[in-house]
């Protein structure tokens, strides 16, 4: 019984390549043997499938077949050519084998018994050709379509999948999502080694792709929906369940860019790997601070992703140098990166996956997202809070430094989101502005800031020629919507005077309790 | 009324398979009866060549092609029905159903 087990658990495992797969599968397909891989049209199964073969043959020295059912072979051909591959290049270094399976039911008059003998004597004779390790069958139930005995056919793909298992060859198997079962024809009951489920859905206009490893006999795998990515770089599959606490925290002290904020911050602005939330109304200069957090990382000569959910970098990068902050040269001198799009052109899944992918790429110090709150238009606030806790989950185990800019209405309504995102980060600052006569003063307060005495002062700030230059603590009035949310950010009572200096909460408490 | 041009037939098989013996004792019975002197059969053994299934588009074993007269047609089995064969090589009007 326990050397059983022991069998099962040392199952061998055929590398995909594809990046993410063989982590939820904990190193690739059950080698050796087949794999159900089902989905709708449009799904990435042939895609899928195709990179098994070519990742194979070119990183793994193992050959592969093609052999497609699919009647419009130019798709194929597309699909391989989106992933870079040169297919030509394989076949001719005998490497990849395609053989186009062509079944013209009006053509085929049946009559008597028949097997399938001529599908198994082309897939032996194309396997010995090129001395191949592993096979696609894309899509083998189209013989459906083609041939009029159900019967003879199942019982030979039956034959057919263990004939595959004799000869221990990994093969990709796709099939169509039936209404009831994975398959149209309830292939899962032949191929039971390991069935992945595909799935590409559209919710209000918006699309994800999912990919979940159903069933791996032998093996342990992620169970799962994981979103997945079709890029230039083919299919990228994001493992996001790893929300594990256990970073490390640096005591490193990074600066704001900004000398006065970071006098504020205990006097050495914010901790490295730590995430910091900038939340404010419109107008109140959250991207000036941010462009004034990159420019000094890049001046250390970090690197820094600036994530875009509004504006397009050359309008950023343009607003900023006429706020006197020019991070347009660190652009050139390759230290910053933009990654702008708009929140409503793909789903939470596919901007989360998108982010880790151009973080993994970049490999920043510093990343900034600017504005989150925009990633509301396409999930509700329970969706953008778990989306990012993973990335934050994900920044801190790299210790990057994030920030966080929320827009803020000057109602009550967003005051909710921000308190449930606000408990995902360390540091959050509030920027605001109160109308004083005829004149907009500005203000800037340190809310909260975890494991450093951070100061409680409202200071006003003002944009100077070479941007933001922050003032002594204010005497000016405090502003409204800052007040507001302070208090809807700290609702207990803290007793008087255990809050340093009066600072705004202070005062809302000594107000709330007269 | 049958077409008068030559019919060229191929019979696709795998080695010496009772089904593969029984098709081929069929096919000759049915050309003899209803192509004498106009038909040649070759008989190809995927078992000794099996490049040449890819070119017919073979799957299903046994396989009768009929080259010539034009269109290509396919029928696939042992050939036992002998109505149905007829039809499949255009000597029989195919029957419409419903």
């Amino acid at each position: 019984m326990v050397k059983k087990n022991v069998d099962r658990m040392q199952i061998g495992k055929a590398p995909t390549g594809i990046s993410g797969l063989d982590e939820i599968t904990y190193g690739g397909l059950p080698a050796g043997r087949p794999t159900l891989v089902s989905g709708g049209p449009g799904s990435g199964k042939t895609l899928l499938g195709v990179s098994f073969l070519v990742n194979g043959a070119l990183e793994h020295g193992e050959p592969g077949v093609l052999l497609t059912f699919e009647e419009n072979a130019g798709e194929l051909a597309q699909d391989v050519r989106s992933l870079g591959y040169d297919l030509d290049k394989l076949v001719a270094e005998r490497k990849l084998l395609v053989d186009y399976v062509h079944v013209d039911r009006s053509e085929i008059e049946e009559t008597g018994e028949y097997d399938l003998e001529g599908l198994f004597v082309r897939l032996d004779h194309a396997i010995k050709q090129i001395g191949a390790r592993r096979v696609m069958l894309d899509t083998i139930e189209t013989l459906f379509g083609g041939l009029k005995d159900t019967g003879i056919l199942r019982a030979e793909l039956r034959r057919l999948f263990r004939w595959l298992r004799d000869r221990q060859i990994t093969a990709v198997v796709t099939a169509e999502r039936g209404e009831q079962m994975f398959t149209r024809q309830g292939l899962e009951e032949y191929i039971t080694d390991a069935v992945i489920s595909l799935d590409h859905r559209v919710h209000e206009q918006i699309s994800t792709r999912r990919i979940r490893v159903v069933k791996y006999r032998g093996s342990h795998h992620g169970t799962n929906e994981y979103p997945f990515l079709i890029d230039r770089d083919g299919i990228t599959v994001l493992p996001v369940t790893s929300l594990l606490l256990e970073h490390t925290a640096p005591d490193e002290r990074i600066s704001s860019g900004l000398p006065a904020l970071d006098d504020m911050l205990g006097g050495q602005g914010f901790y490295r790997g730590s995430t910091v939330l900038l939340s404010g109304t419109a107008g109140t200069g959250k991207t000036t601070l941010g462009a004034h957090f990159v420019d000094a990382a890049c001046r250390r000569g970090e690197k820094c992703l600036y994530f875009l959910f509004e504006e397009s970098p050359q309008q950023m990068i343009r607003n900023m140098r006429s706020a006197g902050v020019d991070v347009g040269k660190w652009v050139d001198k390759g230290l910053l990166q933009f990654h702008a799009d708009r929140p409503n052109r793909h789903g939470l899944e596919t901007h989360l996956l998108a982010m880790h992918h151009a973080v993994e790429l970049f490999d920043p110090d510093v990343v900034v997202m600017d504005p989150i709150t925009n990633l509301l238009a396409v999930g509700t606030t329970m969706d953008v809070r778990s989306m990012l806790t993973r990335v934050i989950d994900f920044l801190k185990s790299r210790s990057t430094t994030a920030m966080f800019t929320s827009l803020t209405s000057s109602d009550h309504s967003l005051e909710r989101t921000e308190t449930l995102i606000s408990s995902l980060m360390d540091t959050w600052i509030l920027v605001a502005t109160e109308l004083e006569g005829k004149h907009r003063n500005r203000q800037i307060y340190v809310l909260k800031s975890r494991g450093m005495p951070h100061s409680d002062d409202v200071r006003s700030f003002r944009f100077s020629p070479g941007g933001i230059e922050i003032e002594g603590p204010t005497r000016a009035p405090i502003a409204e919507p800052l007040r507001r949310t302070a208090r809807a950010a700290k609702p207990t009572r803290v007793p008087p005077g255990s809050r340093g200096n009066g600072g705004p909460h202070s005062r809302a408490s000594a107000r709330r309790r007269k | 009324m049958p077409p008068s041009d030559n019919f060229e037939l191929r019979l696709y098989v795998a080695g010496q398979t009772p089904k593969a013996v029984r098709a081929f004792a069929n096919l000759r019975k049915i050309c003899e009866e209803h192509l004498a002197g106009r038909y040649s059969i070759e008989v190809i053994d995927l078992v000794d060549n099996p490049a040449l299934g890819r070119g017919d588009q073979i799957l299903a074993l046994p396989t009768l092609v009929r080259r010539l007269p034009t269109p290509i047609k396919k029928i696939i089995g042992d050939l036992s029905n002998t109505e149905r064969v007829l039809v499949g090589l255009d000597l029989r009007p195919r029957r419409v159903s419903a």
